[in-house]
């Protein structure tokens, strides 16, 4: 049989971070996907062996650009854990208004980047357009619109003025009709229907040989949340649904985000409440690390990230050991993009959201057999813009 | 702690020590020859779901803990092995645990530890044409480009 690898990466605008895929194609259909990381290796765990246990907070919120708070939040947990201590209530409010306001951010910043491979530029541009007052709230409260730096070992490093409150309540009062428009014209839409029902199931056997987490398996009817599975933070003291579909395709993951994103303002809109009614301190003193090991973990947008420390009593980790939602999720690629088109992989890998910001396309055709190029990014450009050319000259446009 | 009593009852004489940090946290120290044995157990008969494993250097010895999650007890439980630090090496999991098979290549690279019987040992992360250094192990020296 003669197979085609269609290499996808290392730079390709569906991944932040740069990643390479070699996709094995008979026809149209694809047979195997192979997965090769490590372009973007900066050793954290590594380096965080050599800072002091406070500076690695700022270290690793540096891991991921968008979740860049959930890693701080399941390293403090974790260490809380090795020192089995529990933090300030004002501080557990503070910790899931962040980490619901990134999910959010998080979510939509998905949700316009799948309309955008999907050739829906609109939804690009209201999920972007709807994700910026999101972002306000968060330079209200940190002074950043990314790389808060507001967790800390024992709390939180900057409170919520509560003066404040008022004016976050009013956008998010705001941002909840139109957020309720977007879904309803995403998920109503026969076209975007069609595209994504059934493409790139992945069944409760997948989700469990792969470990896969988060709206991956929530898509596929696993009902799993770190949030309520482990009551960290507040997630035990306000009331919220865990949103689950059964159907393991892209169309439910879609569901799962958008419907977590109105999940997530209703913590959010809880937390301010109570906050409003609580006084105190928001961080605990913590002079000295003993020796011993915590686990901790925190559901980020993407899934449950997972921290492991151990201290050998110096003011440094002896070993940090960290693990991303997407490392446990990508791998599922194996088993939802075999048996389907080309031109619905990229709809796939954007499903399971692997990180993506970059804007360049480098796509290139080889002949699996004779190793001959076929194609390359370039050739591709130019043969949609003699497309455009030739349907411009069949309408009679004069200036081709 | 029904999870602590399964396992005892299952694996009477080879656990070497269990140790609960807390009533979530369950680190139970084994054989390295009993691993697959207590990787389908844990994995298969107690439903849990497979988190990762962490390898630490630890200059006497090397170890492995296998992290695994009871989700809705919220109960994870870490399987830890030594292994000898000259020769690191202990059978691999992804016959069991499919999602095992790229942390086994990571360790492998950046420790040195090899995996009998894994169906694709090979580095994860940096290119084959790079010398072999392991750059988590505790002695690995820092090289500054000139």
């Amino acid at each position: 049989m003669k197979k085609v690898v269609v290499p996808l990466g290392p730079y390709h605008p569906l991944f932040e971070e740069p990643e390479y895929f070699e996709l094995y194609c008979d026809g149209e259909l694809v047979v195997d996907v192979e997965w090769k990381a490590g372009y973007n290796h900066r050793g954290i765990e590594k380096i965080s062996e050599s800072k002091h246990w406070d500076q690695v907070t700022f270290l690793i919120e540096r891991i991921c650009g968008i979740c860049s708070t959930s890693h701080p939040i399941a390293y403090c947990n974790a260490v809380e854990d090795l020192l089995k201590m529990d933090i300030p209530e004002r501080a557990k409010y503070i910790r899931s208004i962040i980490g619901e306001l990134e999910r959010i951010h998080s979510h939509l910043l998905w949700a316009g980047l799948a309309g955008h491979f999907l050739g829906y530029n609109t939804v690009f541009m209201w999920a972007w357009k709807y994700r910026e007052p999101i972002l306000d709230i968060m330079e209200m409260i940190t002074g950043n619109r990314n790389h808060y730096a507001m967790m800390k070992i024992g709390g939180v490093r900057r409170d919520i003025e509560n003066e404040d409150i008022p004016i976050m309540k009013k956008i998010l009062d705001e941002l909840k009709p139109k957020l309720e428009m977007l879904t309803n014209a995403v998920l109503d839409d026969p076209v975007l229907a069609a595209r994504l029902k059934g493409v790139g199931v992945l069944t409760k056997q997948n989700i469990k040989d792969y470990g896969a987490l988060g709206p991956i398996a929530r898509a596929s009817g696993v009902d799993i949340d770190v949030r309520r599975d482990s009551p960290h933070a507040a997630y035990d003291l306000v009331e919220w649904d865990v949103v689950l579909c059964q159907e393991g395709d892209v169309f439910s993951k879609a569901v799962v985000r958008l419907g977590e994103c109105f999940e997530s303002i209703k913590i959010i809109e809880q937390c301010l409440d109570r906050l409003t009614k609580i006084k105190g301190e928001i961080s605990f003193e913590v002079r000295e690390i003993p020796p011993g090991e915590g686990i901790g973990h925190y559901e980020a947008p993407r899934g449950e990230c997972f921290h492991y420390v151990r201290s050998d009593g110096t003011s440094r980790p002896f070993r940090h050991k960290i693990r991303a939602p997407s490392y446990a999720n990508i791998p599922t690629f194996k088993a939802s993009c075999v048996g389907q088109t080309i031109s619905d992989v990229t709809i796939i890998l954007a499903g399971v959201d692997p990180c993506y910001c970059c804007t360049e396309r480098a796509i290139t055709v080889y002949d699996a057999s004779t190793k001959k190029k076929l194609f390359n990014g370039k050739d591709l450009i130019l043969l949609s813009q003699e497309k455009t050319k030739k349907i411009k000259k069949q309408l009679g446009f004069k200036d081709v | 702690m029904d999870t602590v009593k399964r396992l005892q009852e299952r694996f009477d004489g080879k656990i070497r020590n269990i140790s609960l940090h807390s009533d979530k946290r369950i680190y139970v120290d084994i054989d390295k020859d009993d691993l697959i044995e207590f990787v389908k157990f844990v994995f298969i008969d107690l439903d849990a779901r497979f988190i990762t494993a962490s390898g630490i250097d630890l200059l006497d010895n090397m170890e492995i803990l296998y992290h695994f999650s009871m989700d809705r007890s919220d109960v994870v439980v870490s399987l830890r092995t030594l292994l000898d630090r000259e020769n690191p090496e202990i059978e691999s999991i992804v016959p069991v645990v499919k999602g095992a098979s790229n942390i086994e290549r990571e360790m492998y690279e950046l420790l040195g530890i090899k995996f009998k019987n894994h169906p694709d040992l090979k580095r994860f992360l940096t290119d084959d044409s790079l010398d072999v250094v392991y750059p988590l192990r505790k002695d690995a020296k820092r090289q500054v480009k000139q």
